[in-house]
């Protein structure tokens, strides 16, 4: 990984106009709007988050892994990656970036998916995908598991080989580290504080992340 | 034990190059896609016929097989942490899982080529054709998710940049698919979107749809990696409950 892609924002925590805690293992919905700045900011270190975002005009339109690796020609997202919708629009762009890489082919785990990947055992354990149904279903929004696709994991390690191989790795960010990202339109923001605790996405043991907007 | 019924073929058929489909694929069916010419690609969905909200999911077929890629060996899973279909054959090696469907945008590169003037042998994206089928089925853009494309490869270098590997499937190569519950396969024969042949030639592929015997306690995809075994013991659980609801 070079680190051409490493770039610091000077935009001031003091002047955001939004600025939420969001704790170890919960979901939140934000809205940003066209032409705000959106940061995550990884406040401990090795935490995933589970992130996907909707044309706020239209919920159908939404975050699509598959278009933005094909239209950047790369697997991974960093500074100056175009975040894009299944019909190729432009939702945000990442703008500033102190972690480096982050994954867009891991998705977010599930009670389901994980009694394939861990056990039966696992069944039971908190998961990102219960803290999407659980935020949807009290936004009163008009979205159901059909509007939950392949999501972003922001902070998270998977490497792909030459090969092919997939694995998860333990994480390259560290506390205080954030990624930033300028909204081109109007869009909703779905995010899952990732609780895994089968897997070194978050090194083992889910911590809180701060989220910010600014009107710039 | 049952006897083993032997393969028995139920339907062949070729669709041309940049067509759309849907098959309704039963348990223990296999459908098999040939590249009849050489280049072809399928851009292909995934559900379950009986809960269409239950969908062939990326992230989750990737990550349960350590893999980026799909081949012999390899299941499809569902949302649901069970298995669609399994991957029974492959010539090919590598069949691609995320880099998504050709669009109208992209396809304007082959020129303008309208039904207006070209009628049939116009220019097709998979993303619309994707959108057609599934609409027959009450689905929609809401249904439209990252999908694979069989017999393309796009590989990753070590820092995640990606290239199309031209001539990946030879003319006559094949890819086995076998259900391990009710499916439906929605899926369009429009060339891969960094497919970079700069004339309009849409590949055709042949269709094969047979019964087969059901997936056994040694199978190929089943015993591949300790996560398909449980993926398939999953799978088999709804066929218990679904037994359990008749006899009740």
């Amino acid at each position: 990984m070079t680190h051409s892609s490493l770039q610091e924002s000077r935009l001031d925590p003091s002047r955001a106009v939004q600025d939420h805690r969001v704790g170890a293992g919960r979901p939140f919905l934000l809205r940003i709007a066209r032409g705000q700045t959106f940061r995550i900011v990884d406040l401990e270190g090795n935490q995933a988050v589970d992130t996907l975002f909707y044309n706020a005009h239209d919920l159908a339109d939404r975050y699509s892994a598959v278009d933005t690796i094909r239209m950047q020609g790369a697997l991974y997202l960093t500074t100056g990656s175009v975040i894009r919708s299944t019909s190729g629009r432009a939702l945000l762009q990442i703008v500033a970036d102190t972690c480096g890489r982050h994954d867009t082919l891991g998705g977010a785990c599930a009670s389901e998916s994980n009694t394939v990947r861990y056990g039966q055992h696992t069944r039971h354990m908190h998961s990102c995908r219960d803290n999407f149904l659980a935020a949807i279903a009290a936004s009163g929004l008009p979205l159901d598991k059909r509007d939950i696709t392949s999501n972003i994991n922001f902070f998270m390690n998977v490497p792909v080989t030459p090969e092919g191989r997939l694995t998860f790795e333990d994480g390259i960010s560290a506390g205080g580290k954030y990624v930033e990202l300028r909204a081109e339109t109007d869009v909703l923001c779905l995010i899952s504080n990732c609780p895994q605790l089968n897997n070194p996405c978050n090194a083992y043991n889910p911590t809180p992340i701060r989220l910010l907007v600014w009107d710039v | 034990m049952p006897e083993r019924e032997p393969e028995r073929v139920l339907l062949e058929e070729t669709l041309p190059g940049a067509a759309m489909a849907s098959y309704v694929l039963p348990r223990h069916h296999s459908v098999r896609f040939t590249d009849v010419e050489g280049g072809a690609n399928v851009s292909l969905l995934a559900f379950n016929r009986e809960l269409l909200h239950e969908r062939y999911n990326m992230a989750d077929t990737l990550k349960a097989q350590h893999t980026a890629f799909l081949t012999r060996g390899h299941v499809l899973y569902s949302d649901m942490g069970r298995v669609l279909c399994s991957v029974t054959q492959d010539s090919c090696g590598w069949h691609d899982t995320f880099t998504g469907v050709s669009d109208a945008a992209g396809a304007a590169r082959y020129g303008e080529r309208s039904y207006e003037t070209h009628r049939n042998e116009w220019v097709r994206n998979a993303r619309e054709e994707l959108l057609i089928e599934l609409g027959k089925w009450g689905l929609g853009r809401r249904d439209l998710v990252p999908n694979v494309n069989l017999f393309s490869k796009i590989a990753p270098d070590a820092l995640g940049k990606l290239r199309y590997v031209v001539g990946h499937s030879p003319a006559g190569s094949i890819v086995e698919l076998r259900a391990e519950m009710n499916v439906l396969l929605v899926l369009s024969t429009c060339p891969h979107a960094l497919d970079p042949a700069p004339a309009w030639a849409p590949k055709p592929v042949h269709v094969r749809i047979a019964r087969v015997a059901a997936t056994g306690p040694e199978d190929v995809c089943r015993r591949s990696c300790p996560e398909n075994a449980r993926g398939f013991a999953n799978t088999e659980r709804m066929f218990l409950t679904q037994i359990t609801e008749k006899s009740a």
